[in-house]
């Protein structure tokens, strides 16, 4: 037997992620389309989401002051933003005092530059990082992987979704669209390749996969020189950086390592260490619907003998000043990423996070993405009107965030800007249908041809239609025209219903 | 460069705020550190611990401490055990009569060594009632962050009068070590996770078992 040698793509030190860009992932009309017919996709979801809500609603109600947490949650918050720029300032202060090193960085590309330059000039080829979203925001693992560094994710869901070449479609529980099987074939298939195997006997126990998990990652955190993470609260006063977590990966990256790196968006921003109070009871009761988190972990800068002794902080922006000059937009800037917003909505559950082409899935996705992105692309202009804005995200966001209020707003500013950049077609369409409608003689003429235009078709429901109608029928499907209009009906003496006599003449199946 | 291109352009983003007090701007409608209504704490922070299947035993006095140290360690099957510098030594004096390998971490263990040790000893900063949390404040009784973090069971030593009703009365115990630059750990139960088709498994990368013993 002889074997071809084939040209090799150039090899990659960790699992390729999917191809293509979040961006160039279709209206979401379109992409839904693709999520829906997974009905393992929708079990797992509805069984993760419905569970969430249970267990949220139980602990949210023994805190009898869960109003008053939220408004001062949302108090805080605004707070900040509307003086952000002294907060940051100070929050800078105080790091550069104790010890951290300060990067301030407009954008994506800025950021990812920072950062691989901080890994390369320890001259490691791979670093151990923490969930991060603001990370994944700015594509930080495939900057890394361009310039010869292996970027680890050691959150399980993480790890599953980077040695499963796939894309996380929650951020609480990235891994929800696997079940127990297919996450024992990753582990057995892939783990080999990156570090330590999977043991071959392995199960699709839970408690065995998270065993491998802590197996393989034990050996990359003990080796670990850098380790990155990003946090979930900045605390302007003190210089201490907060992460929140459940599996102890946060604490191996922030701790064992020589050098951290963390990542923070400046809306992470809080003013004092004693509104940690608030949102530390906030978080968790909202997020996975705990009375408190397993791990929380609080650092200011460099302690001496303790944790890695060179500290660094990347200060993001990558479009969070554009989402503040908008005084309504600018909302959105509140969130303190719990997913309640994503457990609760109805659409969220039946699609998933993948459809929402962004990093940020769900309620607050649709309205943080178009505004960090912009409008420019086809899911970025759908996204605001992914909503039935049935309202129960705001009902449940712990900053008390109006979602649909937003949604709302966005939609407008979508329109608007569609609006300056031509004259719709809608426009024209309502212009014709105005000059038909005007005129009763008008109206029944095309009633008449749309009546015929059935008989011609020989079924009750239009699928998808070709441009421009698809605009309105891919995502739903549209009733024909009754063979008979309600005018000639009624004309020609009213005696039987033609409505009801069209459905059970046809079509209508056995 | 892209420090001052960015407070730039949020103050431009900002012209619609024209208080300069942060505070007389946004008012905050929240008095901090409060008791919150908990008639029991010490009991309450019990049985949160044990709901996060952490184990607690009960010591009537300091006196006890070190047999229910020695005890603890036996049950759970520990070979050996690693103590910060500044535990109290009488602390461990039976579990190493008992024979149990003692290290100090003094001076520091490397990864590899703490990673070969069964159990580490601490004492505690605070808990809190209302949500089953030990924080610790990794001063000397304590030690580094990542003693408590790598050996595979935990044994936390807490006395009743650091036991507080909730998180707000919590932050204000512990905003003095964070304002003299101590790290803090919030630790609810052992390391757990629910990412594999929501079924919660304990244990993942931290100490695998929580042993917590509660004195007075
Ligand atoms: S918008 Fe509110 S509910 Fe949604 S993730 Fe953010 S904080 Fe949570």
């Amino acid at each position: 037997m002889t074997t071809i040698a084939l040209p090799h793509p150039t090899r990659r030190l960790t699992p390729a992620p999917p191809a293509g860009d979040l961006l160039d992932t279709p209206k979401f009309p379109k992409s839904v389309k693709r999520y829906l017919g997974n009905s393992q996709l929708r079990a797992n979801l509805r069984h993760a989401t419905g569970t969430i809500r249970a267990k949220r609603v139980r602990v949210v109600s023994e805190l009898p002051n869960w109003e008053q947490l939220r408004q001062a949650g949302e108090a805080i918050k605004n707070r900040t933003a509307r003086h952000l720029d002294s907060y940051l300032e100070q929050l800078e202060a105080n790091l550069v005092a104790n010890g951290a090193q300060v990067h301030w960085a407009s954008n994506a590309r800025e950021a990812n530059r920072i950062v691989v330059e901080l890994v390369k000039a320890k001259g490691v080829s791979e670093v151990v990082k923490v969930k991060s979203m603001v990370t994944q925001e700015i594509e930080l693992n495939e900057a890394l992987e361009a310039a010869g560094i292996a970027a680890w994710e050691t959150d399980l869901a993480e790890l599953i979704v980077q040695l499963g070449h796939d894309r996380p479609s929650h951020i609480l529980v990235p891994a929800i669209h696997r079940n127990r099987s297919e996450v024992r074939e990753i582990f057995l298939q892939e783990m080999k390749l990156y570090g330590r195997a999977a043991p071959k006997d392995l199960t699709d126990n839970p408690p065995d996969l998270a065993g491998a998990a802590r197996a393989h990652l034990r050996e990359k955190f003990m080796r670990a020189k850098v380790g990155i993470s990003g946090a979930n609260f900045a605390v302007a006063d003190n210089g201490t950086l907060v992460v929140v977590e459940s599996e102890g990966n946060g604490r191996m990256c922030l701790t064992l390592p020589e050098t951290l790196i963390s990542v923070v968006g400046i809306e992470k921003t809080v003013p004092t260490l004693e509104d940690l109070e608030v949102f530390l009871q906030l978080l968790p009761r909202s997020s996975t619907g705990e009375r408190m988190n397993p791990y929380t972990s609080m650092w200011t800068g460099v302690t001496p003998g303790d944790g890695p002794q060179e500290v660094h902080v990347v200060l993001v922006d990558n479009g969070r000043t554009k989402v503040l000059a908008d005084p309504i937009g600018r909302q959105a800037l509140r969130c303190i990423r719990c997913s309640a917003c994503m457990n609760i909505c109805p659409v969220y559950e039946r699609v998933g996070g993948h459809a929402y082409g962004s990093v940020y899935p769900g309620p607050i996705g649709a309205i943080l993405t178009p505004q960090l992105r912009g409008t420019a692309s086809a899911i970025d202009q759908s996204l605001p009107f992914a909503s039935s804005l049935c309202g129960a995200c705001a009902d449940v966001c712990p900053v008390r965030i109006p979602i649909p209020e937003l949604l709302v707003h966005m939609r407008h500013r979508v329109v608007d800007e569609r609006k300056r950049k031509h004259i719709g077609l809608e426009r024209a369409i309502m212009k014709v249908g105005g000059w038909i409608m005007s005129r009763g003689s008008r109206f029944g003429a095309v009633e008449e041809l749309a009546g015929r235009a059935r008989g011609i078709l020989r079924k009750d429901r239009l699928g998808p239609m070709p441009w421009p109608g698809s605009a309105w029928t891919n995502a739903r499907d549209l009733p024909l025209p009754p063979a008979q209009s309600f005018r000639a009906w009624w004309k020609s003496g009213h005696t039987d219903n033609p409505f009801t006599a069209n459905r059970s003449g046809e079509g209508a199946q056995p | 460069m892209s420090k001052s291109e960015i407070l730039a352009r949020i103050r431009n983003s900002l012209v619609d705020v024209t208080q300069d007090d942060p505070v007389l701007d946004v008012p905050v409608d929240w008095s901090y550190g409060q008791a919150t209504a908990v008639a029991e704490p010490v009991q309450l922070f019990i049985d949160r611990v044990i709901d996060y299947k952490a184990t607690v035993v009960r010591a009537a006095d300091w006196a006890e401490v070190p047999g229910l140290v020695a005890e603890v360690l036996a049950q759970a099957g520990a070979t050996s055990l690693v103590a910060p510098a500044g535990i109290e030594p009488a602390w461990l004096a039976q579990a190493e009569a008992a024979g149990i390998e003692l290290e100090r971490d003094d001076p520091p263990l490397s990864h590899q060594r703490l990673n070969d040790i069964s159990a580490v000893i601490t004492a505690a900063a605070v808990g809190m009632a209302e949500t089953g949390t030990i924080a610790l404040d990794h001063r000397a009784d304590q030690g580094r962050r990542e003693l408590s973090l790598v050996p595979d069971m935990h044994v936390c030593v807490i006395g009743t009068d650091q036991i507080v009703t909730d998180v707000p009365q919590a932050m204000a115990r512990l905003a003095p070590s964070l304002r003299q630059h101590q790290p803090v750990t919030w630790i609810s139960g052992p390391s757990a996770t629910s990412d594999i088709e929501l079924s919660r498994v304990e244990g993942v990368h931290g100490p695998r078992t929580l042993h917590v013993i509660v004195v007075g």
